[in-house]
């Protein structure tokens, strides 16, 4: 290492470059190391190839529906094709999938509700695990009386039936996707992954460096938000690949008992079919099985990526 | 000590100190038992000077080392120190006073896997009590880290600046711990075996490393070390502790070459020396440590000292006395 | 003229990992006779677990041993087939882990796990008789017999060290391989240890391979020393040939980087650089880039392990002269 032989001129000294882009790169190799440990586990690979899949229709949809795809008849939420006498429609070459009882393209539903899915998925991942983190990452410094509120707030969540509170839920609001997705993240925000993420956080409070840190002269803010956080990142990262199975398979069931105010999602098309009188007809298929495969298939896909990354994290956490 | 040489002002003046934990596990202990981690002790260090605490586990040399940098609330007992020309008592300060007072005291911890956080940067870590302390601005403080890099031996500090702790062996973590003890230019360090964990052929460079900068930037350093041998080279003064007391305390190589408690001795005389001819005596000692927990009222050392009379053991732990020329010790039978 | 119990020769042992192949052992050779003490010295990554887990056939799966032969009492064992190698191990040759305290099961009493030691080896006739032999085993490590119906957190860490050397050597084996035994206890409960470590050796005429870093220890304990660095070999000799006339730059600068609490407070003189990378060792002799009198062959050229004669062996091609 102290032998420098280079002929080259000497590369700009660090100093020189601004602290943030310091840490831009630093990030940006990071991520780059990281991405190279995930891409050598097949499980992980599988489900991001199918969240790929996936996402390729939020794409494709707009484009045939402004393109191929008259807008009248293929609309997901009020398209009608005429032409056909009867719906639902089996599977033709001018509806892959066939329609639903109400003459929509079953495809083209099955696309466009990728997009909400996405959107709900995430949005309520990321509000559990924000939360989460910062119960966690509180009540384990903190302890004492915070410390027992929480955790017995966590209990109950866990205690009461899920889809009882998301039902009665449906009757206290309008549940329209942005606040389905919000509930849903309070309610796994305070259930058990803040106990998961509060032994983590249990684990790095008596670590050496947070002493390193008092001595410094760190407040409890600055040791929480700089050293206690950082470290559960990884963790809560990980966790919030699982709410998001979590979410998608919730709002699955409640769309199926017809109590969300969304326009089109899956669970909405097994409803369809289901208050139709098609629900256990297993020769109009394409009614369920598209669905509730998209459904399955997604949920798993991000669980898969969820256990790649856990058999990353963990090695590194006992690595460091 | 020639006649001329000043008498340096004591910096730190440590009385009466005493640390007890309340025992909670186990099924049968009562409320009111207590380890008693350190119990009582006096000592001083001078400005400039460094003093050795020497002791096995148990002996509360760690906990008497994080009660001076307020890691641990006292139970009782005062810290004295000299800071900025006022006397203040530490094991007082609360709130924003003790967040400034931490500017003048730094710790350089045992362990140089666990004392860096993983996730940040050499830069971030070094930087660190700056921030804290809202001292520089961001140019300044890389210009600072980039200095005290290069003081430690981690040059050019460029190469080492961004680095992550996986990044570095030991003694080089080591080395980014010492720079971030002495960042802020602390006046007193207490160092908590900080070369136990390296190699062998590391230690003595780090060793060095400290002695330099104290001698360098007129550090005072209390240095806690189960390592007789590395508390040689490392401070003129040597406190030896036994559950949680201090046994004997003089001029290390007093102590080495004329201790006078029985419990020193037999430390001394258990130390491997590396030469194979070299007899040495066995250990005059009996049984094994005892857990400090609510110690009976007399000397510490009576269930395993060889020279153990009954006026150890109807009276409680003898004081520390000057048995001539500096040379402290607390046993009646001396 | 006592027998050989243990020859190793040209031991070479790699370990395969993603980020390249470790050379964690290269070239070792010594010889240890019986009711012999030898002690294996070095830093982390010199190598010496890594042989003593060689010589145990303890290998992980990415561990493959290159070359070499390691004699035990004539039988070489690095071809050995593993169900042979199991018959050997613990009767014939044993070892003390690192942190060995942590290697008693915590559910299951102390006595029991020796005993379970045993049965594996076919050595208990009656329980009563493999009681009697664990008892006197724990007798003659310093332990209360007692103790052998009691559960390892019942133990304190002299003690649980104590109990894991019984177990070591519950089949009486030749030779019992210690590493770093003492490293984590108190300086008084290792004197007592170590003290009884010699006395058990001598008592049983067992041969003990003693590995640390601490070459205080190391000198006490030992009759030989084997000063490893970086895989290799640097010096093996008596130890008192060895710390009077250390010849290879690396043993004297070790030795002199050691700080003693007897005599002269003298210099300690610290050895720049670090330890290198045993996947891209350094060329040549490994220690050349630390090494104050390196020339041009030492960067180029492995130096032989030769015997210098009088028991004393070094890799070196400028040894130091004896003063």
């Amino acid at each position: 290492m102290a032998e420098l032989t280079q002929s080259t001129p000497p590369a700009k000294s660090v100093l020189e470059i601004p602290l943030w882009q310091v840490r831009l790169r630093l990030l940006w190799r990071s991520l780059k190391t990281n991405l190279a440990l995930f891409a050598e586990n097949p499980i992980g690979l599988v489900g991001v190839a199918i969240i790929a899949f996936f996402f390729m229709f939020t794409i494709i949809h707009p484009i045939l529906m402004n393109t191929v795809w008259d807008k009248n008849t293929y609309d997901p939420v009020v398209g009608y094709d005429a032409e056909i006498p009867f719906h639902p429609a089996p599977p033709s070459a001018k509806h892959i999938l066939g329609t639903d009882p109400l003459g929509r393209d079953v495809l083209s539903q099955l696309m466009w509700s990728t997009r909400s899915e996405f959107i709900l998925g995430l949005v309520a991942a990321l509000v559990s695990v924000v939360i989460a983190t910062t119960i966690g990452a509180i009540t384990a410094y903190y302890g004492g009386f915070i410390d027992n509120f929480f955790m017995r707030l966590a209990d109950i969540v866990i205690m009461l039936p899920y889809i009882s509170i998301l039902i009665v839920m449906s009757a206290l609001f309008d549940l329209t996707l942005p606040v389905l997705a919000l509930i849903l993240g309070i309610l796994g925000g305070f259930g058990g992954t803040t106990i998961i993420i509060k032994s983590q956080a249990l684990t790095i409070k008596v670590r050496t460096y947070i002493e390193a840190a008092r001595v410094a002269g760190g407040g409890d803010f600055h040791i929480i938000l700089r050293h206690i956080i950082p470290n559960l990142m990884p963790l809560s990262f990980l966790y919030m690949m699982f709410a998001v199975n979590g979410a998608i398979a919730s709002e699955a069931v409640l769309s199926f008992f017809g109590l969300l105010n969304i326009r089109m999602s899956w669970g909405l098309m097994i409803y369809t079919s289901s208050y139709s009188g098609y629900l256990l007809d297993f020769q109009k298929w394409w009614l369920i099985f598209p669905a509730s495969l998209s459904i399955s298939m997604l949920c798993a896909a991000f669980y898969l990526v969820g256990r790649a990354m856990d058999e990353i994290i963990n090695p590194r956490l006992r690595k460091r | 000590m020639c006649a001329d040489e000043v008498v340096r002002e004591p910096l730190v003046q440590v009385e009466g100190l005493r640390k007890l934990f309340p025992l909670t596990s186990g099924l049968f202990a009562r409320s009111s038992d207590y380890i008693h981690a350190v119990d009582g002790i006096n000592f001083s260090i001078r400005d400039g000077e460094s003093l050795a605490l020497v002791g096995e586990s148990g002996s509360g040399k760690t906990t008497t080392g994080k009660l001076l940098v307020r890691l641990l609330d006292p139970t009782s007992g005062s810290i004295r120190m000299r800071i900025d020309g006022y006397e203040r008592d530490i094991a007082k300060l609360r709130g924003a006073e003790l967040k400034g007072y931490r500017r003048h005291v730094q710790m350089i911890f045992q362990d140089p896997y666990e004392s860096l956080n993983p996730r940040r940067t050499v830069y971030d870590t070094i930087a660190e009590p700056l921030v804290v302390q809202g001292i520089g601005d961001i140019a300044e403080r890389e210009q600072l880290v980039a200095h005290y890099l290069e003081l430690v031996g981690l040059a050019p500090p460029d190469t080492f600046m961004f680095r992550f702790p996986h990044e570095l062996s030991g003694g080089q973590r080591q080395r980014v711990a010492i720079a971030r003890a002495l960042v802020v230019v602390p006046s007193f360090v207490v160092a908590d075996e900080p070369t136990s964990m390296l190699d062998v052929s590391i230690r003595t460079g780090i060793m060095h490393l400290m002695q330099n900068l104290a001698d360098q930037m007129g550090v005072t350093y209390l240095y806690i070390t189960h390592d007789l041998a590395v508390a040689r080279y490392m401070s003129n003064n040597l406190a030896v502790m036994y559950l949680g007391k201090i046994v004997e305390q003089a001029e290390t190589e007093e102590v080495l070459a004329k201790p006078l408690h029985p419990y020193t001795k037999a430390l001394l005389s258990a130390v491997p020396v590396p030469d194979p001819e070299f007899k040495r005596s066995i250990p005059d000692i009996k049984g094994s440590i005892a857990k400090p927990i609510n110690p009976p009222p007399r000397c510490r050392f009576f269930d395993r000292c060889p020279l153990a009379e009954k006026v150890c053991e109807e009276n409680d732990h003898p004081p520390l006395e000057d048995k001539g020329g500096g040379h402290y010790v607390a046993c009646y039978l001396v | 003229m006592s027998e050989t119990v243990l020859r190793v020769d040209d031991l070479t042992m790699h370990y395969t990992t993603r980020a390249g192949e470790v050379s964690a052992v290269n070239n070792v050779s010594f010889s240890l006779q019986r009711g012999q003490s030898m002690g294996l010295v070095g830093e982390s990554g010199c190598g010496k677990t890594s042989v003593a887990f060689s010589l145990m056939k303890l290998l992980p799966d990415n561990a493959h041993i290159k070359q070499g032969h390691i004699y035990l009492n004539g039988t070489d064992v690095v071809s050995l087939r593993e169900e042979d190698m199991r018959k050997l191990r613990w009767s014939k040759i044993s070892m003390v882990f690192q942190a060995a305290m942590n290697a008693l099961n915590p559910v299951y009493k102390v006595g029991d796990q020796i005993l379970e030691a045993m049965e594996t080896h076919g050595l208990v006739e009656t329980l009563q008789s493999a009681r009697e032999h664990i008892a006197s085993l724990f007798e003659l490590v310093g332990l209360d017999p007692k103790l052998m119906d009691q559960y390892p957190h019942e133990y304190s860490g002299g003690m649980r060290q104590r109990a894991v050397i019984a177990m070591a050597l519950s089949c009486n084996p030749d030779i019992i391989i210690a590493d770093e035994p003492t490293t984590a206890l108190d300086v008084i409960v290792q004197d007592a240890l170590l003290r009884e470590m010699i006395e058990l050796q001598k008592k049983l005429n067992m041969s003990m391979i003693y590995i640390s870093h601490d070459i205080a220890v190391i000198a006490e304990v030992t009759e030989r020393i084997g000063v490893m660095y970086a895989g290799r070999m640097a010096e093996f000799g008596s130890a008192v040939e060895i710390f009077k006339h250390p010849l290879h730059p690396y043993t004297f600068g070790l030795m002199s980087s050691f700080p003693s609490i007897v005599g002269e407070k003298r210099e300690l003189v610290s050895l720049p650089g670090e330890p290198p990378d045993l996947i891209n060792p350094p060329s040549g002799c490994r220690f050349h880039p630390r090494c104050p009198y390196a020339t041009e062959i030492c960067s180029q050229q492995d130096p032989e392990f030769k015997d210098l004669g009088g028991d004393h062996y070094v890799a070196c091609w400028h040894p130091l002269e004896a003063n």
